[in-house]
């Protein structure tokens, strides 16, 4: 059976989605953030109609829009590859992950699409009103659709909702509400929105920082520091709260993530959280993965090697053992379409027993050796501790900056506007640093427990993939390279009316 | 099957169609912006050109997205057989649409390396490629293409991929069939057409204008003859029905003349939209100063493109059809999602008209005023 899979396919098919997920999330958070920011800039112009706030708003929305356009060029052919590279599981699973995608389009994107054409035409098109409206709706529209997707990606996390349905051969939908509600889904939207404001107030407290380096939009820059301080304050506090929710739900369902997370090959009791090296709090790790100090932790040795007891109060099956009724399921599910096709009842429901009592085993039986049930463990430690060491960075830095605007202090202090510039791309790192210990820690699961990458794929040929991942990494490293060259320059020209 | 469930995969074959008759019109951005070196002949012209359809890019964007989004939600089996099977057919369109979108807003500002015209040439390739591409990809719902699906494979193997293409084309074969590209170009000087005709609507420029009503005529020619020769090449052809009786599929003599006989609704829905089209464009020709044309050709090609997507998926016919094997094809029975995930969907299509709603409103706002050459040159935030 080994033969059938095309490994190098399945990697470059990897390799594929990766690449064009990080670039798309290049742009996204930015979006998220500065969209709360100038329209918060817009809601103080409205009520004071002091004209600089709407000077400073128009400002940021101008590099929103720069922004904006690369993002959604490169979402487009996120959504399209689940169908052109992920086929297999667009059937396996599209009945409930296509829901979300729908509503996505359907709710947020249009709102998104609308309300940005009249925020950027409509100044001098409809009322200061329907305007200010109408950013706010462009940011809720993004936040919305940021909703659907998370829904749909905490799903591949932590399927719930859903029974396979042998008679289509694939799992179908029976709880909308669990998989739209789902507390995985919950907990990540906030803590990635969040975050995300995080990346879009860095940002403009960076550029203003930039500004007072340079000795010039003085006003702008100070304004724009103090409110996107406060919204990043806000956010980095947020984003810790549930930083650390997220990591106890992760104990919880995908055990194997935390264990890779934690560079934790043998668990236990009292476990201590290794912070870098020698350094360790004491009991630190099963307080966060259980909430009580001699909580058990498993490893990744004792998660293959099983016999551990789970929090459920069952035993743990080895992957050997998950993998052999993984491979029952398989078998039960040919013998129902075999014994389905011959009219057989009495077989049929026979199969339907075995079939159903593997189920959870389901995705184990593509498994074909334990090993490939760890993820990089390597990659796991340092993106978690990248993530994690900059999110308590940030607290400290917008308390900072908030302190010495609260002193009057800002414009002075000029290394802290070196360091605000150089915050600008941690805060990218950061986010990006949370997603790879997300997407690398689930693997090799599409689907957890239910769908390795090796049953997911498309059917194409390694020079196919190989040469549709070179020419998205040559398209959007073209237009980034573009991107962020207009973004300088716009940054450096400044706002309209100072030329 | 229980008729509510019958009755929902109709639904969503009608909502999945609306929404790609709704892209056929706003294809319009694309037509427009092919036409942009051969109607623009000054940077003032160009200029008018690329912000009367940048106001409006947006929304065919994301009407192809939630196209995407809408057919993957109620139709999964077509979703995987056709876009991981007609690989490179839709990924050229995608490569198109991705380097259409930062195309506006990257033209005109400082510091954009690539170059205004580089930009403006990227919309006119996706001015060409979408619309061709799209109206080819849409052909094959009449033509057929070569793929397999077998949900056998499941239980076989590390590598259980159901749907397979049957040819190392995956998608490219779709213009070994002349047919696919006659639609194709049927789309691309519809969508020709149409541009002209929101330009008419949006821009006041007197030689401009009149460049559009020529340009008008020039287009509606080959459209003319190109959608003709395929609808009269539908009607006579043979059609993919199902059985009914036995769920086969099998090739039934003019099985879409057929279906448009049986359901005469969507004979009159075809024949209006027709004539929506035809009334635009006459309209438009033969008065210098008729600006309305667009909402007569737009609701007839929207009317048109809805009754041939209905006249292919209803009526026991097959919507996605396979030459390499027969009882592989697609219908909206055998493709669809569950009852319980259609029918939770079909709560959600509630906003629908509240969604279209707000789009009217906002685009009346900013359409309000056409666009003028002192606009460009007074307004801050232009392409």
């Amino acid at each position: 059976m080994l033969e059938s899979i095309d490994v190098s396919m399945i990697d470059w098919s990897r390799a594929q989605f990766a690449l064009t997920a990080v670039y798309h999330w290049l742009f996204v958070p930015l979006t998220l953030g500065l969209a709360v920011i100038m329209a918060l800039m817009e809601t103080l112009y409205v009520i004071n109609g002091n004209e600089f706030w709407k000077r400073t708003a128009k400002f940021w929305m101008k590099l929103f829009g720069i922004n904006f356009a690369i993002g959604v060029a490169t979402g487009l052919i996120l959504e399209f590859q689940f169908g052109t590279n992920w086929s297999n599981y667009s059937w396996f699973v599209g009945d409930i992950f296509g829901a979300p995608l729908a509503i996505e389009g359907i709710l947020a994107f249009f709102m998104e699409a609308t309300f940005v054409a009249v925020m950027f035409f409509g100044w001098n098109k409809v009322g200061k009103r329907f305007h200010l409206a109408s950013t706010w709706l462009t940011g809720l529209g993004a936040t919305i659709s940021a909703w659907w997707i998370l829904v749909a990606n905490s799903w591949m996390q932590y399927p719930v909702g859903m029974e396979f349905n042998p008679e289509t051969m694939r799992n179908e939908m029976v709880d909308f509400m669990a998989v739209a509600f789902s507390p995985v889904a919950v907990m990540k939207f906030f803590h990635t929105v969040l975050s995300s404001w995080i990346v879009g107030a860095s940002f403009v407290v960076g550029v203003s920082a930039w500004y007072l380096i340079r000795k010039r939009e003085r006003e702008l820059a100070l304004a724009s520091m103090k409110v996107a301080a406060a919204v990043g304050m806000f956010a980095a506090l947020v984003t810790a709260g549930t930083g650390d929710q997220s990591a106890y739900q992760v104990a919880q369902v995908q055990p194997m993530k935390l264990a890779a997370m934690e560079g934790l090959y043998d668990g236990g009791t009292e476990e201590p959280l290794t912070v870098v090296g020698p350094v360790k709090i004491p009991s630190m790790l099963s307080f966060l993965a259980t909430r009580d100090f001699t909580g058990y932790v498993p490893g990744i040795n004792d998660l293959l090697g099983g016999g551990f007891k789970q929090p459920d109060g069952t035993v743990a099956l080895s992957a050997e053992e998950k993998m052999e009724n993984g491979r029952k399921a398989i078998a039960a599910l040919a013998d129902f379409r075999k014994a389905k096709e011959d009219n057989d009842e009495s077989a049929m429901g026979i199969a339907r027993g075995i079939l159903d009592k593997n189920m959870p085993y389901f995705g184990y039986g593509y498994i074909d050796e334990p090993a490939r049930l760890v993820p990089h463990v390597g990659t796991m430690f340092w993106a978690f501790r990248v993530m994690v060491g900059l999110g308590m960075y940030f607290i400290l830095f917008f308390a900072v900056i908030l302190f010495f605007a609260w002193k009057r202090r800002l414009s002075e202090i000029s290394w802290l506007h070196w360091i605000a510039l150089w915050t600008i791309p941690l805060a990218y790192i950061a986010s990006h640093a949370g997603w790879i210990v997300a997407e690398v820690g689930r693997q090799p699961w599409t689907i957890q427990d239910m769908l390795p990458v090796n049953a997911a794929v498309s059917r194409l040929t390694t020079g196919t993939v190989q040469t549709t991942f070179f020419i998205f990494l040559v398209m959007f490293t073209v237009l980034l390279v573009a991107e962020i060259g207009i973004m300088v320059k716009a940054i450096r020209k400044g706002p309209e009316e100072s030329r | 099957m229980d008729s509510t469930y019958i009755f929902l995969q109709h639904y969503w074959w009608f909502l999945v169609s609306l929404l790609g008759a709704l892209l056929v019109f706003l294809l319009f951005v694309q037509g427009g912006n092919s036409l942009l070196f051969c109607l623009g002949r000054s940077e003032e012209e160009r200029t008018m050109l690329v912000n009367s359809t940048g106001r409006k890019w947006e929304f065919t964007f994301t009407t192809l997205v939630t196209f995407g989004g809408a057919f993957f939600a109620s139709f999964p089996l077509f979703y995987s057989t056709s876009f991981g099977g007609a690989y490179w057919l839709w990924m050229i369109i995608l490569f198109s649409f991705v380097l259409q979108a930062v195309s506006y807003e990257f033209q005109s500002k400082l510091g954009n390396w690539l170059g205004k015209r580089t930009y403006r040439w990227f919309l006119v390739l996706n001015g060409v490629v979408g619309p061709v591409l799209l109206g080819a990809a849409v052909a094959t719902f009449f033509t057929g293409s070569s793929f397999i699906v077998s949900k056998g494979n499941l239980t076989d193997g590390m590598m259980p991929v159901i749907s397979q293409w049957a040819n190392g084309w995956h998608g490219l074969d779709a213009f070994v069939n002349p047919w696919n590209l006659v639609l194709g170009l049927a789309v691309f000087f519809l969508a020709r057409l149409l541009g002209n005709l929101y330009f008419i609507n949006n821009i006041r420029h007197e030689e401009l204008i009149v460049r559009c009503r020529r340009q008008l005529v020039t287009d509606a020619v080959p459209f003319l003859i190109f959608f003709l020769a395929f609808v009269v090449y539908v009607l006579v052809k043979d059609g993919f029905a199902v059985d009914a009786a036995t769920g086969q599929i099998v090739m039934e003599p003019y099985k879409y003349l057929h279906n448009l006989l049986s359901m005469p609704c969507l004979l009159v829905l075809f024949l209006v939209g027709v004539a929506g089209v035809l009334t635009g464009l006459a309209k438009s020709v033969f008065s210098a100063t008729y600006t309305k044309g667009i909402w007569f050709a737009g609701a007839g090609t929207v009317l048109a493109v809805l009754a041939l997507l209905l006249t292919v998926g209803y009526n026991h016919t097959a919507y996605y059809p396979s030459t390499a094997d027969l009882q592989s094809s697609l219908t909206i029975a055998n493709s669809c999602s569950s009852k319980f995930t259609l029918k939770t969907m079909a709560y959600v299509s509630v906003l629908v008209p509240f969604v279209l709603a707000y789009i009217v409103y906002a685009w009346r706002a900013i359409d309000r005023r056409p666009i003028t050459a002192e606009e460009m040159r007074e307004e801050e935030h232009t392409y």
